[in-house]
């Protein structure tokens, strides 16, 4: 059993009201915090923890804390991302609705270590009822002391507001998300200049993911040393990975880095292996942006290694033979999948959520959307396979924020693991049509 | 029954719904009310019988006291905002790749059939609208569904025939 540090009370009845939280630890990272320590010494400890932010990009929260500008008489801002919309990924969902107390505590005491006085949680509009729950939690909060004036006593003064979207992928890419809570389009923004010193209304300001903001409470509690002794050395802590697709339980899972991809596929503790009794595919490690592995690089890397859950185990081999931790959205194909109809189905989600500013993106995500809707339907030509390939040369790079790769590196895995997948339904049009490719021909490795 | 379309449908808000929205507008900083427009847009769209019409986008507009074109440019960038009348129960089914792999077409194509409507449609009596949706965050627990607030997860045949049962029962809040 790993040792859990996020979900370790996940199961105490009533854990999402105050007194429960309370008496079962929490809130003890603020009084910590706040009585005796500097906003500095936060930081540092943070820093010293070596957190990776959970939200997808996995930047160091600590030195992205080190770079926010603190002009004088200029407020600062701490931003939630809770857009969480990345497929594959629904993690943050499960930890605001069951445990909402961990997040306001992380976000107090890091507000007070970036000396932000009134802070967001930016959270999907989808996830309203979620949304509720967080404001009945802050409510409690601001009722027993822990948020507005002068939190116990040491002049600290936070202000805690929760904010909707309303429904756009691309409102969880950070600048996205600053126009968005100025009550704008979800365009992204060019950087620089970059939020830490122009964010939400012309301000200094910090975005973090939630799983981030709440894995402050165990670093301020126990300190960075307990907390990297934790996980690998490149990954520190323990990560939520949201689990789904074709395996037997998926839901939430905390792990502490470092534990087999084969063990959390097949453990019992974990997923429990593939649905039905079938063999696995292939796997989307990160949500649905970071590279697909085929079945032969999933437990093992290229080099014979044991595939783990970390940063860089899932990375090793590079874009060739790699792939991401990413988001922790984690998603299983059995044999009967079709990857061809499975990147299809992602070009479509990217065509969709692009905001239109890039011609790059827009246009390229729609192309590829329709040119794999024809290899899919077996209308495609050979030709076609190598035009994705172009298209995503040309969206690679050239647009002003990540949404662009993110809808071209999984068409480029794809064709790189499984071109004779995307072969066949050229020179099967009429099968193609007919069923799924994985359930014509079943595994080909 | 047949939904009434007029573009005078502005919704008359309760002096409850008007303290709600300054309470929204309350929780930014003097002079950033426009911050408030979409979940002010959420409230009103709730009020106005699940959509928005030019006239509901005006006074919204009104009421922050900004320029229409700011309030429609939000509204039509959002895909949670309907623009068009809907149904008393909207679903909005997720098609996205992890629902897809554990069944989501056969749901979509089980709710056209039963309620003899496509996706984008709304049933000829105005009880439902058939949506689809990308990943709403609950790809663990697919296939699934939206309706209203909630979500229905796990979601079989005999699943969605419940829900369908319990909308005609009027047991789930409707849009009207
Ligand atoms: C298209 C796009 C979508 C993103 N969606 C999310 C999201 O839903 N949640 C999130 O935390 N970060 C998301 N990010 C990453 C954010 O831009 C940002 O890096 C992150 O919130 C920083 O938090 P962290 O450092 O704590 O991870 C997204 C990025 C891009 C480019
Ligand atoms: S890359 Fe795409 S999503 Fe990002 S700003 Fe450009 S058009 Fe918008
Ligand atoms: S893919 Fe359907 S909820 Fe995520």
């Amino acid at each position: 059993m790993g040792r859990k540090l996020l979900l370790e009370h996940i199961d105490v009845p009533s854990i999402e009201t105050f007194d429960v939280y309370r008496k079962n630890g929490g809130y003890r990272s603020v009084e910590k915090a706040l009585k005796t320590m500097s906003p500095e010494e936060v930081v540092e400890e943070v820093k010293k923890a070596n957190l990776k932010g959970r939200g997808g990009a996995g930047f160091p929260t600590g030195l992205k804390w080190s770079f926010l500008a603190k002009p004088e008489g200029v407020p600062r801002y701490l931003l939630c991302n809770a857009d969480e919309s990345e497929p594959g990924t629904f993690k943050d969902r499960y930890l605001m609705e069951k445990i909402p107390h961990l997040l306001i505590e992380g976000m107090i005491v890091s507000s007070y270590a970036l000396g932000s006085n009134l802070s967001y949680i930016y959270i999907r509009g989808e996830y309203m009822w979620v949304l509720e729950i967080l404001e009945k939690a802050i409510a409690e909060a601001y009722a027993k002391g822990f948020l507005g004036k002068n939190i116990l006593g040491s002049g600290f003064d936070l202000d805690l507001r929760v904010a909707p979207g309303g429904g756009a992928y691309i409102c969880g890419e950070e600048t996205a998300l600053i126009e968005s809570l100025e009550g704008k389009r979800g365009n992204p923004r060019i950087k620089p200049p970059f939020p830490a010193v122009k964010g939400l209304w012309g301000c200094p300001t910090v975005v973090n993911n939630v799983e981030s903001l709440a894995t402050v409470v165990p670093i301020i509690n126990d300190g960075a040393e307990e907390y990297t002794k934790l996980g690998t050395d490149a990954s520190n802590g323990t990560k939520l990975i949201s689990a789904c697709g074709n395996v037997t339980r998926g839901g939430v899972y905390e792990i502490e880095l470092g534990i087999s991809v084969e063990e959390f596929i097949y453990g019992d503790e974990w997923c429990r292996g593939i649905a039905n009794n079938k063999k696995i595919k292939a796997l989307v490690p990160g949500g649905s942006s970071v590279p697909i592995l085929p079945a032969h690089l999933i437990t093992k890397t290229a080099a014979g290694e044991n595939r783990l859950m970390s940063y860089e185990s899932l990375a090793d081999g590079g874009f060739a033979s790699g792939s991401m931790l990413g988001s922790g959205g984690f998603i299983v194909f059995d044999e009967d999948q079709c990857i061809v109809r499975n990147t299809w189905n992602f070009a479509r989600f990217y065509a969709h959520e692009s905001c239109g500013q890039c011609s790059p993106c827009r246009e390229g995500t729609g192309w590829m959307e329709k040119v794999l809707h024809r290899l899919e339907n077996g209308k495609g030509n050979m030709r076609d396979i190598e035009l994705l390939a172009d298209i995503n040369k040309k969206i690679e790079g050239n647009t002003i924020c990540p949404l662009g790769d993110a809808a071209a590196w999984p068409v480029a895995a794809a064709i790189r693991h499984f071109r004779e997948e995307f072969e066949w339904h050229v020179t099967h049009p009429e099968d193609a049509v007919k069923g799924n490719y994985g359930l014509l021909k079943g595994i080909t490795v | 029954m047949k939904i009434e379309v007029t573009q005078k449908s502005r919704p008359v808000l309760s002096a409850e719904k008007m303290a709600e929205i300054q309470g929204v507008i309350s929780q930014f900083p003097e002079g950033k009310s426009k911050s408030a427009v979409i979940r002010i847009l959420h409230i009103v769209e709730e009020e106005a019988g699940g959509w928005l019409s030019p006239d509901t986008m005006d006074m919204v507009a009104e009421i922050l006291n900004i320029q229409p074109i700011e309030v429609y440019e939000v509204a039509t960038f959002y895909t949670m905002f309907n623009l068009n009348p809907v149904g008393k129960y909207i679903f909005e089914v997720c098609r996205t790749g992890p629902c897809m792999l554990v069944g989501s077409d056969n749901i979509i194509e089980y709710i056209e059939n039963k309620l003899d409507v496509k996706v984008g449609g709304t049933t000829a009596d105005g009880m439902f609208t058939l949506k689809t949706a990308e990943c709403l965050g609950a790809c663990g627990y697919g296939p699934m569904l939206q309706c209203g607030k909630h979500y229905h997860e796990h979601l079989t045949p005999a699943k969605v025939d419940e829900l369908i049962d319990a909308c005609r029962k009027g047991e789930i809040k409707a849009n009207f």
